[in-house]
């Protein structure tokens, strides 16, 4: 039987690597909800800006904070290009599916050409530092990260729920011939969230650039996950998608700790089929 | 007056200038430079795909042994020419296309791609047609059925069983052997094959196993893992991890202020773990590393200095030979050997050759007449001391001065 401390630990590495489910889920979640738009190269341009991150920090010595102040807003200029290829082509929900993820190999192969199909990882003096809580450890930088993404989940939350714009972009994804008659101009709007959802891949790039190991290929590692927690999130539900993560993230790390860590890519999934069986009011 | 004496001097030191130098060129112009028709060695390596990390360092050292083959005599008298292909780290995409480079390009000669699971692929293809295959990177000798295929790494015949009792030997070297040990490994299928060896073998040591274990390839959060290692606490830590497992497994151990007594890694990046602070006196597996005796063996030196030279030019963040370029230069070693050794490209005559000779390789001499094609196991294992590797076991391998470090 494993002790109160090692579930306790388990506990809380499982709810902070919660937190980067959950911020790569947030761009994902509003684009599929309020554009109606699968975009699997969300993960592409999330590691793409990992790379960037990675290639300031060791080539250039610009610390990551100040990477990410280049690299969103670039993240957010690419969202839109990224958009306006959308509106011209009139893509539809299934469509964006083959499109975005024809965007990605194309990305996976850009980066690989570059930076080569090694590994590579980011080292820095505050990776592995951690706060001592009792018997617990909690590391700072998934501590990090989860504020971050708190802060931009629920201030997104607030946005869409108490601003005109983002009651605006909820009218349009639940009918736009009627928002528009009220007149909403959603294809404005869908710019905006667009180069947001990308931003956000730009965020989560930067601390996968300081947590993760980065290959190219690792841009599908994230992908099974993510889309089982954007659906247990509710589509387009920023909150949602935050404690979807930290719920599945708790689930792998506590099979990790209690069976064996080879369940551990069982437990998202399962977690999915059962709360779809489930049905609950908010899904 | 004419100095006849100075002319007659002056025209023995021409001819003999002249002919030290035709003496000097005779071995080149006699054997002349490969020509005619190609001779084409068709192969896949997972050049994109989550193999590909390791396929760059397998296509750099082959290309370094044909343009070596290509400078000596070729196979045959003509020039090698090898046609490489991309199978995406796809084992099914790795049958597709040795497929096609049997029957489409119609290549006289394969050699086998990286890792087990392309190398099995590619292995039902040769066999169908009857082909040669020489492939460095199977884990499991045991899948090796195939009559015609040869191992040009000595792992041996049953390394679940020789590999961990190199390593248990060795930690019975130390002035503390370790009396218990947690083994973690990822799922993936060599690493999980030896990890369930030294399972068996650690139990029949008297090691007691604390923990046993198995995470999926590609696992993204150490956390939970590192809590169970460290609430074990065991004397010796084995890892049977691909890449940057291990780094990621010492930096979640680290986050819980946990420093294991021993560890041992089995298939990691070799760069970012000699060079982690977290990876200080790390154990590892190993065939052969840049240093002595094994610099001494023919062709080595230069072989290093070319690998070196190419993997930085191609920006691999590690540029020094180890034993994943060794595979690839003693897969082609043994090509040539064999066709040389057959004076032919005949697939049957190659094989027939191998089977009864040994064959000197950057390895050292390897032979094939053991189960499933295996000659001797020539494991070791080097340790992470000062930033970089050493070997330190077997003892006889280990270069003067270098010694295992315990906790």
């Amino acid at each position: 039987m494993p002790s109160a401390t090692l579930l306790g630990q388990a506990l809380i590495s499982g709810v902070l690597a919660g937190g980067m489910y959950g911020l790569l889920a947030l761009g994902l979640s509003l684009s599929w909800g309020l554009l109606r738009l699968v975009n699997l190269s969300h993960f592409a341009l999330a590691f793409l800006a990992a790379y960037l991150t990675y290639e300031l920090g060791t080539t250039y010595h610009v610390e990551p904070w100040w990477s990410a102040m280049l690299i969103v807003p670039a993240m957010f200029a690419i969202g839109v290009a990224q958009h306006w290829l959308f509106d011209k082509f009139k893509v539809n929900e299934l469509a964006s599916l083959l499109i975005t993820f024809s965007f990605a190999v194309v990305l996976e192969v850009a980066i690989q050409l570059y930076w080569t199909a090694d590994y590579r990882r980011f080292e820095t003096h505050y990776s592995t530092l951690s706060i001592k809580a009792g018997p617990f450890y909690i590391p700072v930088l998934e501590l990090v990260l989860c504020l971050v993404a708190g802060v931009l989940a629920w201030g997104t939350w607030l946005w869409l729920r108490r601003t005109y714009v983002g009651k605006a972009l909820r009218a349009s994804a639940e009918d736009a011939d009627i928002a528009a008659a009220y007149g909403i101009d959603h294809k404005k709007l869908a710019y905006l969230l667009s180069g947001i959802g990308a931003g956000y891949a730009g965020v989560a790039g930067t601390f996968i650039a300081l947590i993760a190991t980065l290959a190219p290929a690792q841009i599908w590692a994230w992908l099974g996950v993510v889309f089982a927690v954007v659906i247990i999130g509710r589509l387009g539900n920023p909150l949602g998608a935050l404690f979807a993560g930290m719920l599945i993230g708790a689930s792998e790390s506590l099979a990790m700790a209690v069976l064996s860590p080879a369940w551990a890519p069982v437990v998202s999934f399962s977690v999915l089929i059962a709360i779809l069986l489930w049905d609950p009011d908010w899904l | 007056m004419v100095d006849r004496m100075g002319t007659w001097r002056r025209r023995h030191v021409l001819a003999g200038v002249v002919g030290a130098t035709a003496a000097l060129a005779a071995p080149s112009i006699l054997r002349a430079a490969p020509s005619g028709k190609p001779v084409r060695v068709g192969g896949t390596l997972s050049l994109t795909g989550f193999l590909a990390q390791t396929a760059q360092i397998h296509k750099i050292a082959a290309e370094i042994m044909v343009e070596e083959i290509n400078g000596r005599n070729g196979f045959l008298g003509r020039p090698v020419e090898y046609v490489l292909l991309d199978d995406q780290s796809k084992p099914d995409v790795a049958r597709s296309l040795y497929e096609k480079l049997i029957t489409v390009d119609k290549v006289d000669l394969i050699q086998g791609p990286y890792a087990t699971a392309p190398i099995l692929a590619a292995m039902g293809v040769a066999q169908r047609y009857g082909k040669v295959i020489i492939q460095s990177s199977m884990g499991i000798p045991k899948l090796q059925t195939y009559e015609m295929a040869f191992p040009a790494t000595p792992f041996g015949p049953n390394p679940e069983q020789t590999y961990p009792n190199v390593i248990l030997d060795a930690m019975a070297s130390l002035p503390t052997p370790p009396k218990t040990i947690v083994i973690l490994t990822s799922k993936f299928p060599s690493a999980q094959f030896m990890a369930q060896g030294m399972r068996t073998q650690s139990e029949k040591r008297g090691v007691k196993v604390l923990l046993y274990l198995e995470y999926e390839s590609g696992n993204r959060d150490f956390g939970a893992i590192a809590a169970r290692v460290k609430e074990a606490n065991a004397d010796f830590l084995w890892v049977g991890s691909l890449g940057l497992e291990s780094n990621q497994v010492l930096e979640a151990l680290r986050k819980l202020d946990y420093t294991p007594k021993n560890h041992f890694h089995l298939y990691p990046a070799p760069g970012p773990l000699a060079l982690s602070p977290d990876g200080k006196n790390a154990l590892c597996s190993t065939f052969l590393e840049p240093a002595e005796p094994f610099m001494s063996r023919p062709g080595v030196a230069r072989q290093a200095a070319a690998y070196k030279e190419r993997a930085t030019k191609a920006n691999l963040p590690y540029a020094i030979i180890d034993a994943q370029a060794a595979g690839m230069i003693s897969e082609w070693q043994i090509l040539e050997a064999g066709v040389n050794g057959a004076k032919s490209l005949d697939d049957k005559a190659i094989a027939a050759f191998l089977k009864k000779n040994t064959v000197d390789t950057i390895y050292g001499t390897l032979r094939f007449d053991g189960p499933y094609n295996h000659g001797n196991a020539e494991q070791l294992i080097k340790q992470a001391q000062g930033g970089q590797w050493k070997v330190v076991w077997p003892t006889k391998y280990a270069a003067p001065g270098v010694k295992l470090i315990g906790s």
